[in-house]
C-alpha cells in the first residue's frame, strides 16, 4: 500500500524564487521581507496567524483553561512561558524578535538559516558607514539576506527541527524521537526521513491545510480514526495505518494479529535517543547552589550539562527503551489552574486510554520526571519567571521569581512553595527503526521483567497464567509420574509376578 | 514365541501412521505450548509461536481424516464405553499384574481395546483432543472473534482453558508412555504399534459385545 508514497518524485514546482522581482530588493528589516511575501502570497498571514504555530494556543476546554504554551499550560522543563512574558521562550516563535514585527515566513520557508536580529542590526550599523570595507560587508549582508529569502521552498526538517529538535532549551531535551540527528538521519534512525531511503521531510506525515499543520494538540489527538489513505485520501494526518493498513505484515504473521492492541511504534521504535542523548529528568530543587559565590555547570559522561545552578540536576540517557501505557492519542495536559495532589507524583501531561476502549493501543512514551515548584497553600504548579533581569535565573531568588511569574499568568499565590516530583510523557513515533530491528516477541512475552510488565488489561501468552492451575497442572502431571515409577518399581520388585519357568 | 501366545494383525496401516503422526505433532505441540506458556528457551517465543500454529492447524486437518476414518471402517465401534470387566481390568492393573497373572481382556482384531482403555481414548479422541483443538483454533483466531460475534469473550479465560487442556494431555502422555511397557515385555506394545503384529495370550474368545466389526442381517 505504501508503494506510491515511497516513490522517488520531483515535486511539481512551477516557481523559482530567486527570479521574483519582489524578492530581489534590499531588504533592512524582517517586516520589509513578509511584505514581499504577502505581495504574492496575499492570504499566507491572516491564515498562519489562525493557527497555533502563531497563537502558541490550542484551544479554551469547557471549564475555561487555555491549553498552549501562551495559556495556562505548563510543563517540567522550563515549566512555562507566563502567557510570553518571559521572553526567553520566544526565540522559537516564528516572528520576527520573537512575536513582536509580525510573522516571519523564512523560519519555515527559507532554506538557508539566518541570525535575523544580529543581519539586520549588523546591515544598519554598516550600512550607514562611510568607510568602504564597512560599506563592503554591509553588501555581503544584504546578499545574505536576499539568498535567504530566494532560498524558498516547502518546510524541510532543518525548518521545524529548528524548534521542535531544541525543545526545552537544547537539542534533544524534550522528546527523545525529536534532535538534530534527524536533520540528515539514515535509515537505521528513521526508516522514512533516512536521507539514504525515501528522504521523508516531516511534512509528508504532518499534512498541511491552510497552513494548519496536522499533529497532536495538547489534549487533542492528532486524529481520530483509524483510516488508510484508501478510505480517505484527505486525511488531516497521514499515521502507520494510513499507508501500511491494519494488517501491514505479511499474511498469516502473528504481528498482524497485535495491530488491535499494539501500537505499531511499540515494536518498531525499540529505543529513542539513538545518536544523541535525551535529558530524563530535571530536579529544580536542586537549583541555586553556588561554588565559589559564583553561578557553574558541571558536565555529565554523556558531555551534556548534569548540573547547572540556574537550573538544578538534570539527567540524561541515550538508547532508551520506552515506557509503555494505553493511549488513544489524546493527552491529559496540566494547567497552572488545576489542582494537584502533592503527595503523589503529578501527572503533567500523560496520556488518556484504557485496555476498554478500542481506540486505545499500547504506546510507547518517553517519561520525563521533574521535580518542580507548587503552590503548598492552594494546591497547585507555579510558573516563575525565568529569563531577563528579574527571571530566576539571574536573581535566584525563587520567591520573587514565582511572584511575578504568577502574577504575569494572573493566578494567585499563596507566598508557600516546595517542590513536588512530577511526570511528562512524551508519545515515542519518530526514529521508527528499519524491520530488522525490533522489538522482538520474547521482551514482552516474559513471564517478569518484560516491556509490558506494567500493562494491565490484555492477556499476553508467556507474560500471564493462572497460578492456582498451573499448580494443579504441574501436581497432576508429577502425580501421573510419581504413580506410574511407584507402579513401575513395584513390576520390578515383583519381577511382574513372573516365577521363573 | 511365548507359550499360549498367539500373534495377531492388530493395527492397519492408516491405524499406525495416524498414531505416530499424531504422537509426533501432540509432541510438538507441547514441547512448543509450554515454551510459550513457561519461557524456557528451546525455538525461541517467535518460532515457539510459529511452530505451534501450523502443527495445531496441521492436527486439525489430520484430525478430520481420522474421524472420517473411525466412521467409515466401523472402527468407532472399538470406543463404545462399557463397564463390563472393567473392575477385572481394575484390579489386573491394580493386583495381577505385580502377580503375574493373566490379563483378564487380552486384545483381540475384534475387540483391540480392554473397558479401561475405552473409557480413556474415548474421552480422549471424543472429548480431550477436540477440545485443546476447538481452544487452540479459537487463540489462532482471536483477531476474528468480533466477527464471529463473541468478541466479548475473555482470551484470559481461553488461554485458561487451553492450558488446562494441555496439562491434562500431559498428564495422560506420562500413563500412556508408562502402559506400553506393561505388555509381556518392554517394547511389545510399541513394537506392536509400529509393525501392526501383536502377540496375546490365547485364551477365552470375544465375547459378542465386544466385538467392532462383525455385521449381521438386522433379521438374521
Amino acid at each position: 500500500m505504501a508503494q506510491q508514497a515511497t516513490k522517488t518524485q520531483t515535486l511539481w514546482t512551477t516557481t523559482d524564487h530567486s527570479k521574483h522581482k519582489a524578492l530581489q530588493k534590499t531588504f533592512s528589516s524582517g517586516q520589509e521581507i513578509t511584505q514581499a511575501c504577502l505581495s504574492c502570497h496575499s492570504e499566507a498571514e491572516q491564515q498562519f496567524k489562525q493557527t497555533i504555530h502563531w497563537t502558541w494556543v490550542g484551544h479554551t476546554d469547557e471549564n475555561g483553561k487555555q491549553l498552549g504554551k501562551a495559556g495556562d499550560s505548563l510543563n517540567n522543563f522550563c515549566l512555562s512561558t507566563n502567557r510570553m512574558e518571559d521572553k526567553g521562550c520566544s526565540a522559537c516563535h516564528t516572528g520576527w524578535q520573537g512575536k513582536s514585527q509580525g510573522v516571519n515566513c523564512l523560519a519555515c520557508h527559507s532554506s538557508k538559516k539566518v541570525s535575523w536580529s544580529e543581519a539586520f542590526e549588523d546591515y544598519s550599523a554598516f550600512s550607514e558607514s562611510d568607510d568602504p570595507e564597512e560599506l563592503d560587508i554591509a553588501r555581503e549582508i544584504q546578499t545574505e539576506i536576499q539568498t535567504a529569502a530566494q532560498s524558498i521552498s516547502r518546510p524541510t526538517r532543518q525548518n521545524c527541527g529548528e524548534c521542535h529538535f531544541k525543545g526545552g532549551g537544547g537539542d534533544g531535551v524534550k522528546h527523545g524521537d525529536l534532535d538534530t540527528s534527524l536533520t540528515k538521519p539514515n535509515k537505521a534512525l528513521d526508516v522514512h526521513m533516512g536521507a539514504d531511503g525515501q528522504n521523508f521531510n516531516c511534512t509528508r506525515c504532518h499534512t498541511t491545510v491552510q497552513h494548519h499543520v496536522a499533529g497532536r494538540i495538547y489534549s487533542k489527538p492528532a486524529y481520530t480514526e483509524r483510516k488508510s489513505l484508501i478510505e480517505n485520501d484527505l486525511t488531516a494526518k497521514i499515521t502507520c495505518e494510513s499507508c501500511h493498513s491494519s494488517t501491514p505484515h505479511e499474511e498469516g504473521h502473528k504481528a498482524n494479529d497485535h495491530t488491535d492492541k499494539v501500537a505499531c511504534q511499540s515494536c518498531h521504535i525499540p529505543e529513542f535517543a539513538r545518536v544523541l542523548p535525551t535529558k530524563m529528568s530535571w530536579d529544580w530543587s536542586k537549583s541555586g547552589k553556588l561554588k565559589d559565590g559564583k553561578k557553574y555547570k558541571e558536565k555529565g559522561p554523556l558531555g551534556t550539562i548534569d548540573y547547572m545552578t540556574i537550573k538544578g540536576e538534570m539527567k540524561w540517557a541515550k538508547n532508551v527503551a520506552p515506557d509503555y501505557a494505553w493511549f488513544n492519542g489524546a493527552m491529559n495536559t496540566m494547567t497552572v489552574k488545576d489542582t494537584i495532589d502533592p503527595s503523589q507524583v503529578v501527572t503533567v501531561s500523560g496520556p488518556v486510554g484504557s485496555p476498554a476502549d478500542p481506540n486505545s493501543r499500547i504506546f510507547p512514551f518517553k517519561v520525563h520526571r521533574g521535580n518542580q515548584p507548587y503552590d503548598k497553600i492552594n494546591k497547585n504548579l507555579l510558573a516563575p519567571i525565568l529569563s531577563g533581569k528579574h527571571g530566576y535565573w539571574q536573581t535566584l531568588d525563587w520567591q520573587d521569581a514565582l511572584s511575578r511569574g504568577m502574577k504575569a499568568l494572573d493566578v494567585a499565590y499563596s507566598g508557600q512553595f516546595d517542590f513536588v516530583p512530577s511526570t511528562y510523557y512524551f508519545p515515542t513515533t519518530h526514529m521508527v527503526a528499519p524491520k530488522t530491528n525490533v522489538v522482538s516477541c520474547g521482551e514482552c512475552h516474559v513471564r517478569e521483567d518484560g516491556r509490558l510488565a506494567d500493562i494491565s488489561g490484555v492477556y499476553m501468552p508467556g507474560r500471564d497464567r493462572m497460578g492456582m492451575l498451573d499448580m494443579m497442572g504441574w501436581v497432576a502431571v508429577i502425580g501421573s509420574l510419581l504413580g506410574v515409577t511407584l507402579h513401575g518399581l513395584g513390576r520390578i520388585f515383583t519381577g511382574n509376578g513372573r516365577k521363573e519357568d | 514365541m511365548l507359550k499360549n501366545k498367539i500373534i495377531i494383525y492388530l493395527y492397519s496401516r492408516y491405524e499406525r501412521f495416524w498414531h505416530w503422526l499424531q504422537a509426533i505433532l501432540i509432541f510438538i505441540l507441547l514441547l512448543s505450548g509450554f515454551e510459550i506458556h513457561q519461557g524456557f528457551a528451546l525455538l525461541g517465543f517467535h518460532r515457539a509461536v510459529t511452530v505451534h500454529n501450523f502443527v495445531g492447524l496441521t492436527w486439525l486437518i489430520a484430525f478430520a481424516f481420522f474421524v472420517f476414518w473411525l466412521f467409515t471402517t466401523g472402527e468407532w465401534k472399538q470406543y463404545i464405553p462399557t463397564t463390563k470387566k472393567m473392575l477385572s481390568v481394575v484390579h489386573y492393573y491394580s493386583w495381577g499384574i505385580f502377580k503375574g497373572l493373566p490379563h483378564p481382556v487380552p486384545k483381540r482384531k475384534e475387540a483391540k481395546h480392554n473397558p479401561l482403555q475405552r473409557l480413556t481414548y474415548l474421552s480422549l479422541a471424543a472429548f480431550l483432543l477436540p477440545f485443546q483443538m476447538i481452544t487452540g483454533l479459537l487463540y489462532w483466531g482471536y483477531n476474528s472473534w468480533s466477527a464471529l460475534g463473541i468478541g466479548s469473550f475473555s482470551l484470559g479465560l481461553l488461554a485458561v482453558l487451553h492450558t488446562l487442556g494441555a496439562f491434562a494431555i500431559l498428564s495422560f502422555l506420562v500413563v500412556h508412555l508408562y502402559m506400553t511397557t506393561t505388555g509381556h515385555s518392554i517394547f511389545a506394545h510399541i513394537k506392536a504399534m509400529i509393525t501392526g503384529w501383536e502377540e496375546v495370550e490365547k485364551g477365552e474368545s470375544v465375547e459378542e459385545w465386544e466385538v467392532a466389526h462383525e455385521r449381521k442381517p438386522s433379521n438374521a
